[in-house]
């Protein structure tokens, strides 16, 4: 440790670096426990000074070992003479979880009779006490990302963080690939101007890439370093091999679909066997299902609970609560049980449809036995032929211990404008050293000055080229060269707004009766909330499934949903393809090997087994590395089915792009639909004629020149991009999410973002949240870095099979086309529809 | 069919012949007046030539700019082109403009050069009227034009806020209509026209406008059982009955 970051505390005496003290050693001996190596090495390296990652599975003690360092430096600390300021900042992504970790703390702080304070400051957290908190911290404050930018854009911030030792960042690898993680960065930067000699703890799951969480961990040098300096890491190899396997059902496997209703009984006997199963879904919706329908065939009563993020949260609290009581059989989840919190005695994990990533199915293995040492149990149920594939390739995988975590993008610049001005809000800066703090945050190593300039002319008056709001900047550069908010609202503004998480604009869902006129009434109880996008697809009379029972959309009213019960007991369920993550790229290269090598196919149920052999009978299986597309007529249309496994969002990219390129040949092209594993277009014009014939040649069609002028055009009327500028709108603050005594939510925001998107684009298309928001949906909704990949893979490598009728390998896609409309771009022919109807009529 | 509004190509051949001439434009006939809906969003008599334009909301940009939201400061010129390019278009004799035309009172001072010489050549040579509305109610002489609460011109009168119980005939602005259209694949949701051959409420205009539902309760008894929203598409606008509408 060095000298400097003991300023607000006086010295210490100091055990041997790595050991643990007489104190310590009792307590763990008292337990029959011995401290784990990997305790004690960070015990050792925090003596030194030493950053560390620690990357350990579940159950392996790893909080533990985190906050060892500081409660050993805080046992041997000096008493204390009046306030101090906090010594150890713990953060996780969870407000629950950082209340979990404090309260799993208090246990051997106080049997060790430790003289120090722990307090979790959250959104939860009362007035009264985050205000006494900023004048008399706790030792060790356990918060979330949120909060810390709070503290930090508070005048309080030197005082409250000027002695502060390490800085704990829990389910690191869950924070970085996102904004959120963002905004840490930056404000791990700030810390460490406020307290230079800090160290960090990173607890992780296995990544792909430790090396890029090791940088993240510490600060970077302003020229890109190769080797970049990194923390130390410390591995805790995974305890007992996972048993893991793929349902074997009496049942045929089906084609297409995301229910695996064929499933529900195996799945139900499956509960009956163990004392208590996590069932996780992709979707919402999915999870209603299920959970209906499990119930329907729940003859014996097994308690079964329902839990996902759209469900009212005291209705959520009580689930988890009897959860941890051990009063049910299983629960039906998304992914809001995720992450850390240890909710109960899980002995299976049953995961139904698609993992979508082998790094996502490790961890929600995970969840079940959180004791390292017995191995985990777990079902895998894939809901179709597709699935089946990529359930033996994440199997495959989980078995390699191969990991496929998403890289760390670059920092997003909507992120950085939102921290330049929380930066304002707590000291006057100078824009030089606020640059090269921020340069040395890892997402932002090498950031250009030009680019953070920008920032900051963004943050003062928007940025405009038109500089016509100079007269209402928000911040303004003054005679002594720093950087001022020109008035105390602004700071009130900030504290609003801040933070990263836009979540989809979520609406109530209340349920009402109707008038005899079938208009829903007003009135009625809120049963919870439901995303924004997801009631577009819905049409009035639609049903859907929602907190456990079927309901008839009546439509949007006062930024609610209106809903009606109805007797309908099968809903139509606009569930998306395979939910929101896609399928990474390393599965699709499991499936792809799969499918190329018959020899592995006596490891699949024989009837996708058979359906493969058949597929090969009748077409051809693509080796590894081609890109099968077929073409077969079927009903009056001609269709193109490209055999591609990169995903739904890249496929949803490609597919959009081919149909533009179609529509240049003149082959008038209808529509297209996008899988995790193929896209497939439609079309008036026989496709594979002109395929054969070469015009246009397939190499032409999918050649990467796709992703210059034609992608630029799509984009720019894309509603795609529409719902990623209205998120940077809101992180840059540029339309504020609350405004100083008004609530705006949604659909209130009072300029719409995707009108202001339609003039800014127009008028200053290279402005810095243009940029931003390409930069987001090249990464996010387009996946176009990977469509990229893809074209030049199969660059040359393409086999075009030019069949009669449709292949055993496209009837999973051709059987999805119909149930899933494009989605949100211009239906102008909903338009025409109704207007034809009305002259009809009046016409008639 | 006097008094109804109507989708069809009109019965009276006369009338009718300079809408059908407009491209994707529609008969919206209001107190027995032919009028024209045009797919930008303005009202065209031909007869008179007369254009009718709602709730431009000029300089709502730099009215959030004040508060410190600094949403891009193109609002106006965007606007202001889209005005011009159907005033080019039409050349009309008279422009009415239903209130709200300034975000605010004050809102006419902050135009910039450009802008303010833009709105000077678009009032050149033709009569224009500054309906008051509730966001300008006093707009500064920098405006150019004339200024009133209200209009009449043969049977029609023109105003900012529609009135319950106005007689027949009220062309009016405020309410910002929009419509959600229901199909078999979801719905779509655009600005429109509302009209019912009594009285229209025109669509807001201004680039930073938006659209309010017109099943919601301000539209509540202001229309009766001949309404039909007339739905700005792509180029055409659609008359759509209110049984194809949904909320939201």
């Amino acid at each position: 440790m060095t000298a400097l970051s003991s300023r607000a505390r006086p010295t210490r005496r100091r055990t041997r670096a790595g050991t643990l003290p007489d104190q310590f050693a009792a307590w763990f001996a008292a337990r029959g426990w011995a401290p784990r190596p990997h305790q004690l090495k960070l015990l050792a390296n925090a003596a030194k000074g030493l950053s560390t990652l620690l990357i350990a599975p579940t159950g392996a003690g790893k909080t533990l070992a985190g906050f060892l360092p500081s409660l050993v430096d805080l046992a041997e600390a000096a008493p204390s003479l009046g306030p101090r300021g906090i010594h150890t900042l713990y953060v996780s992504p969870l407000k629950a979880l950082a209340v979990d970790i404090a309260r799993n703390l208090e246990a051997p702080v106080g049997e060790m009779g430790l003289p120090l304070r722990l307090e979790t400051r959250t959104g939860d957290t009362s007035q009264h006490k985050r205000r006494r908190q900023k004048y008399d911290p706790p030792d060790i404050l356990l918060t979330t990302p949120e909060q810390v930018a709070l503290l930090l854009a508070a005048p309080e911030a030197e005082r409250l963080f000027g002695g502060l030792r390490t800085v704990i960042l829990d389910e690191l690898h869950a924070m970085v690939t996102t904004k959120r993680g963002d905004l840490l960065a930056l404000d791990l930067a700030r810390l460490r101007r406020l307290a230079p000699g800090l160290t960090t703890i990173g607890l992780s799951a296995t990544v792909a890439d430790p090396d890029a969480l090791r940088a993240w961990l510490v600060p970077q040098p302003g020229e890109a370093a190769q080797p970049a300096p990194a923390a130390e890491l410390v591995v805790v190899k995974g305890g007992a091999r996972p048993d893991i396997s793929i349902l074997a059902s009496e049942n045929e496997m089906p084609w297409a679909g995301h229910t695996a209703r064929y499933a529900y009984g195996d799945i139900l006997a499956a509960i009956a066997a163990h004392r208590m199963s996590l069932i996780f879904v992709n979707t919402r919706s999915q999870a209603e299902l299920i959970f209906q329908e499990l119930w329907r065939l729940n003859e014996s009563d097994l308690p079964i609970a329902l839990h996902h993020g759209s469900l009212d949260a005291g209705q959520r609290r009580k689930v988890e609560a009897a959860m941890a009581a051990g009063l049910l059989r299983a629960v039906v989840c998304t992914s809001t049980l995720d992450l850390g919190i240890d909710w109960g005695d899980v002995d299976l994990v049953i995961h139904v449809g698609a993992p979508k990533g082998a790094s996502r199915l490790a961890q929600r293995i995970g969840r079940a036995n959180h004791r390292m040492d017995e191995p985990s149990e777990a079902l895998l149920v894939p809901a179709n032929r597709f699935e089946v594939l990529e359930c033996r390739a994440a199997l495959d995988a989980n078995y390699l211990g191969a990991q496929d975590t998403p890289p760390i993008r670059p920092g997003a610049l909507d992120v950085l404008c939102q921290h330049i001005l929380g930066m304002a809000c707590a000291a006057p800066f100078d824009a030089v050293a606020l640059h090269d703090e921020v340069a040395s945050a890892y997402p932002y190593r090498g950031l250009p000055w030009e680019t953070f300039e920008r920032a900051v002319d963004f943050v003062a008056t928007g940025g405009y080229a038109l500089r016509s709001y100079e007269r209402y900047a928000k911040i303004r550069r003054g005679k002594d060269g720093l950087w001022r908010l020109t008035h105390p609202r602004i700071a009130q503004q900030y504290r609003l707004n801040v933070g990263t998480i836009i979540e989809a604009p979520l609406l109530n869902v209340r349920l009402t009766r109707t008038s005899r006129g079938g208009v829903p009434l007003r009135g009625g109880k809120v049963l919870g909330k439901i995303e924004e996008y997801f009631i577009d697809t819905l049409a009035p009379g639609d049903t859907f499934l929602f907190a456990g029972q079927v309901l008839a959309f009546g439509g949007i009213r006062d930024n609610e949903v209106v809903a009606t019960r109805t007797a309908d007991a099968t809903p139509k369920i606009p569930i998306y393809a395979g939910g929101k993550f896609p399928l990474t790229t390393y599965l699709a290269a499991g499936v792809r090997a799969l499918i190329a090598d018959p020899r592995s196919w006596s490891r699949l149920p024989a009837d996708v087994a058979e359906w493969l052999r058949l597929q090969q009978e009748r077409s051809v299986l693509p080796r590894l590395d081609e890109l099968l597309v077929e073409t077969f007529p079927n009903g009056r249309r001609h269709y193109m089915v490209a055999y591609s496994f990169e995903g739904r969002l890249a496929h949803q990219t490609l597919g959009m792009l081919l149909t533009r390129r179609l529509e240049r040949a003149r082959l008038k092209p209808m529509g297209f639909v996008a899988t995790d594993y193929s896209v497939a277009v439609w079309a008036l014009g026989d496709l594979g004629s002109a395929f054969a014939a070469g015009d246009p040649a397939l190499a032409a069609l999918f050649d990467r020149d796709m992703l210059g002028d034609d992608l630029e055009a799509w984009m720019a009327e894309s509603y795609l991009l529409k719902r990623t500028f209205r998120n940077v709108a809101l992180i840059s603050g540029l339309i504020e999410k609350r405004h100083p005594g008004e609530e705006k939510s949604g659909r209130q925001v009072t300029v719409s973002t995707d009108l202001v998107y339609d003039v800014l684009r127009r008028h200053e298309p290279d402005h810095i949240l243009l940029q931003a928001t390409w930069a987001d949906a090249a990464t996010g909704l387009l996946d176009i870095a990977r469509l990229s990949d893809m074209l030049s893979r199969i660059d040359g490598r393409i086999i075009h099979k030019n069949l009669d009728r449709i292949s055993p390998l496209a009837v999973p896609i051709m059987m999805e086309i119909g149930k899933e409309s494009v989605g949100g771009e211009a239906r102008e022919d909903i338009l025409k529809d109704a207007a034809d109807e009305l002259v009809r009529e009046a016409m008639e | 069919m006097t008094g109804e509004a109507t989708a069809r190509p009109l019965a009276q051949p006369d009338a009718t012949a300079p809408i059908r001439a407009l491209p994707g434009a529609r008969l919206i006939e209001v107190a027995g007046v032919p009028l024209a809906g045009l797919p930008e969003g303005v009202l065209w008599w031909a007869e008179r030539r007369l254009m009718v334009v709602a709730d431009l909301h000029l300089e709502k940009g730099s009215a959030f700019a004040r508060r410190g939201q600094m949403v891009p400061p193109y609002d106006t010129v965007a606007t202001l082109s889209a005005l011009a390019r159907v005033i080019e278009r039409l050349d009309p004799r008279a422009v009415i403009a239903l209130g709200d035309s300034f975000h605010d009172s004050a809102g006419a001072d902050r135009l910039n050069d450009l802008d303010r010489a833009m709105l000077h050549r678009l009032q050149l040579g033709r009569e224009w009227v500054w309906i008051a509305g509730n966001h300008d109610p006093d707009l500064p002489q920098g405006a150019g034009g004339e200024r009133t609460a209200e209009a009449t011109i043969g049977p029609l009168l023109f105003r900012h806020e529609p009135q319950l119980g106005a007689a027949a005939g009220e062309i009016a602005g405020h309410l910002h209509p929009a419509a959600r259209v229901a199909g078999r694949a979801g719905s779509v949701r655009r600005k429109c026209f509302a009209a019912d051959g009594a009285r229209a409420i025109l669509p807001a205009f201004g680039a930073y406008a938006g659209g309010l539902n017109v099943l919601d309760a301000p539209f509540d008894g202001l229309f009766g059982a001949n309404f039909i929203a007339f739905v700005l598409g792509a180029g055409s606008v659609y008359p759509v009955h209110r049984r194809r509408l949904t909320i939201g």
